[in-house]
């Protein structure tokens, strides 16, 4: 099951669209929602990332930012956000596959994301986290939510 | 809300450019159901549904909200401004003044309060019909209405 709540975020190196990295320093000094993602382009996180999309200034308004992560390529993440048309920030664990997801403990047997939610506090801790039953269920944004 | 009174309530979140929202409404039209259709529009996904949604609630300013939602749904693959303007003529309705409300802040809220409350009550995609404190989304929705007796 995904991390903890209460325990620290583990060390993890995540990569930006341009290619830098993204790693634990950077979730210090904000609320932070992971929303890990089986793969780019699949029925299921298509509808998901617009739907959070959608709510992209309450949760703004909520102090939190939201990044998706999966284990496709920097590439494969843009071209999906660009097809959606949606401004969530994605995060690639392509390289060496699977280590963040693994070190957030949501590394699924297949090699892919489990859909889960983990929400770190300014202060590097993680304050909520969630794993779907299955890759095919769909998180309501209210659980993100009741959380903030 | 629509439908006999004493029928059982069926609460649709939907949207008018989702073609299995479409599909659950002839479903719908043709049982005797009470509903009442709450907005979920998602633009990444449906583009227009926002303005569609917009357009239903112009209407409804001048007692034309089912009229205009029936309209909207038969013909999905109109939804831009001109064909919204054409349905409001077509319906009668004072086409200026529905241009002028569907624009308006008021109507903005009041498809923006639906899609909030749906987000807090847990929906995620559209159709989803709430039957007797049950939730089905999508194609589960969609085969609820064809196979229930």
């Amino acid at each position: 099951m995904a991390v903890a709540a209460g325990t620290r975020a583990p060390e993890f190196s995540l990569a930006r669209a341009e290619g830098a990295p993204f790693t634990r320093d950077d979730l210090l000094g904000e609320t932070t929602v992971l929303v890990f993602y089986p793969f780019a382009f699949s029925p299921v996180c298509t509808d998901q990332l617009s739907l959070y999309d959608e709510l992209r200034d309450e949760f703004a308004a909520r102090g939190a930012t939201l990044y998706g992560v999966s284990c496709d390529a920097t590439y494969s993440q843009t071209a999906f956000r660009k097809q959606l048309g949606v401004e969530i920030e994605q995060l690639s664990d392509f390289e060496p596959k699977g280590a963040a997801c693994r070190a957030f403990d949501v590394l699924h047997p297949g090699g892919f994301p489990q859909r889960a939610l983990v929400i770190v506090d300014p202060d590097g801790i993680v304050r909520w986290s969630y794993q779907a039953e299955s890759p095919s269920e769909l998180p309501g944004a209210n659980l993100i939510f009741d959380h903030l | 809300m629509r439908g006999p009174e004493d029928a059982p309530l069926v609460i649709v979140y939907g949207d008018y450019e989702c073609p299995f929202c479409a599909a659950l409404e002839v479903r719908l039209r043709a049982r005797p159901y009470r509903v009442a259709f709450r907005h979920f529009p998602v633009r990444s996904s449906h583009p227009r549904a926002e303005a569609a949604a917009h357009a239903a609630e112009a209407a409804a300013v001048q007692g034309a909200f089912w009229a205009m939602h029936d309209a909207l749904f038969d013909d999905q693959g109109r939804l831009e401004d001109p064909h919204l303007w054409a349905r409001a003529e077509r319906l009668g309705l004072d086409v200026e003044r529905f241009d002028a409300d569907r624009r308006s802040a008021a109507v903005a809220d009041r498809v923006r309060a639906d899609f909030r409350g749906g987000v807090r009550a847990g929906i995620v995609t559209t159709p989803t019909l709430l039957v007797d404190g049950r939730r089905y989304s999508g194609r589960t929705a969609i085969d609820l209405l064809t196979y229930t007796p």
